[in-house]
Order: structure tokens, then sequence, then C-alpha cells
């Protein structure tokens, strides 16, 4: 069972990979530029990853006082 | 962590709401351009205080008819968080006023002072603001729970003339005036396209957990803190 699931995961990542290197090949040939994703469209995946920086943050935040206040009522 | 399904859904939905809200496409209209992805974030504000005022209300009312000190709890912690949601829908509203009306629609202050969306909007948060004043206001316990329940109600009843009426019957810039032929604009199928929607009904569902969760954070710090008055 663990092997069969081992050689799945093993294609799937070997054909993920090979289609970023096409994409990225694709991209090399039109322009010199490095066209990596975070670099592409205006820079707008920055936007995006930093506003997922915060939300991520501030979830765990809200996530600890969370675990805080039910350890208190364990306690209390 | 108690009960932790709808949390993981609330961070999941504004992981996807900001995903698409910044990247998928938008329609493309004249004055708002880029800014009507606001719709995500500035709209669902004003529901998610919708929402949680609606909940501080119905447990207004169960106090009123249990006399449960604990409904009372609940009751004051969603109204103000429904107030702080209140606060930022107002601010993002005022950013957002600023570059369609402002800058590129050409309207002056003397204009946007008068309009009746935000007066409406500000009377609305203020008389919740009242809520709280009143609330300091007593010593006895009693007392202090049964007339702010009731005042709850008022101010909930307050909430529909001075936001969703008024504004929509005068003239006004903001979207479900007359003249800019829609009711609700958040709401409306006419107004609203179909690739907002995408993305806009899940925001609405995230951000209102998210303030449903802080509230019952508050609600369980309070419990606590109060719990030599709940089991006397």
């Amino acid at each position: 069972m663990n092997k069969y699931f081992g050689r799945y995961l093993q294609r799937i990542c070997f054909t993920l990979l090979m289609i970023c290197a096409l994409a990225f090949s694709s991209f090399a040939q039109n322009q010199p530029e490095m066209a990596d994703v975070m670099r592409s469209n205006g820079k707008i995946y920055v936007v995006v990853t930093v506003c997922l920086v915060i939300l991520i943050g501030l979830f765990l935040y809200v996530w600890r006082i969370d675990r805080k206040i039910s350890k208190l009522e364990k306690n209390a | 962590m108690r009960k932790s399904w709808w949390k993981i859904l609330s961070f999941l939905l504004l992981v996807y709401t900001i995903i698409a809200g910044f990247l998928a496409d938008v329609p493309r209209l004249f004055i708002l351009n880029e800014t009507i992805r606001n719709l995500y974030f500035h709209v669902c504000m004003w529901m998610g205080m919708m929402v949680l005022f609606t909940l501080s209300i119905i447990y207004s009312i169960k106090y009123l008819g249990k006399n449960d000190y604990r409904y009372d709890i609940y009751a004051k912690n969603y109204a103000s968080v429904g107030v702080l949601f209140g606060l930022l829908g107002y601010a993002t509203g005022a950013i957002w006023a600023n570059y369609t009306w402002v800058t590129d629609q050409g309207q002056s202050l003397g204009a946007v002072l008068k309009e009746p969306k935000l007066i409406g909007a500000a009377i609305a948060v203020l008389i919740y603001g009242a809520y709280f004043v009143l609330r300091g206001s007593f010593i006895d316990m009693d007392k202090r729970a049964r007339v702010s329940a009731v005042y709850n109600i008022f101010a909930f009843a307050m909430l529909f003339p001075s936001i969703w009426i008024i504004p929509r019957l005068v003239g006004s810039l903001h979207p479900g005036a007359p003249g800019s032929d829609s009711g609700n604009p958040a709401l409306n199928y006419k107004d609203i396209d179909s690739r907002l929607r995408m993305v806009f009904y899940p925001a609405i569902i995230g951000w209102t957990l998210l303030g449903v969760w802080i509230s019952t954070l508050k609600i369980r710090l309070e419990l606590m803190k109060e719990k030599s008055l709940l089991h006397e």
C-alpha cells in the first residue's frame, strides 16, 4: 500500500516539475529577463504574498489566544 | 481550541479571498478601475457588522426573556466586535471614496460631507457607541443588563433607516442610491458581476466567521472573569 502511494507521489512530483520547467523555459526563450512568478504581472504576487503573511500571522495570533483561554477554562 | 472546524473554514475562505481577490478577473469600469476589489474587503466589514449586531440583539432578547446574566455578556461582546467592524468599514470607505469620488469624479468636499450614506453610517455606529456609554453608567448589574438589552433593540432598529433605507431614498454618491438604478448594490443580481460574486460571498462568510471567533474569545474571557457572579 505504502509502496504504491510512494510511486504515485513520485510520478506526480515528476510531472509537476516537468510542467514548471517547460513553463519557465518558454519564458526564457522570449525575453532575457528572469521571469519567475514573484516578478511577473507588475509584481502583484508580491502584494498577495505580503497580505497572506499578515493574514496568517493574525490567525496564528488569534488561534494562540484561543488555546490559552481553553487552557484557563480547563484549569478553572 | 473548541469546535474548530468553522475557524479553519474562516481561515481558508480568507486565504481564498486574498488570492482570488487580488488576482481574479474583475469587470473593467471607469473611475472604479481596480478599486472594485474593495468589494471583498470594505463591503464585507459592513456585512460582518450586521451579522454581529444581529447576534447581539438575539442575546439581548434572550436576556430579557430568561434574565440569565450570561446572555448579557454575549450581547455586549458581539456588539463591541460589531462596532469594531463598523469602524473598519468606515475607515476603508473613507479611503475608497477619496480616490473615486473626490479625486477621479471631481466631487467637492461639501458633496462628500453631505453624503447620506456616510451620515447614516456614522449615526448607526454612534448609536452603538451610546450603548456602551449607557452600560458604563450603571452600578447595579441587573439594571445595567436589562436597560442596555432594551436599548440594544432600539439601536438595532435604528440601523435600518440610517444605513439601509434613507441613503436609498435620497441622492447619494454611494452605490444603491436612486439614479444608480439599483436596489442593494451588493446583493442585486443585475448590479454585481458573477465574477465578483464568486469571491464576494465566500469573503463575507470568512470575515463574518473571523468576527464571531474574536467575539467568542472575548465572551469566554469575560465568562471566566464573572464566574463568581454566574454561579451564585
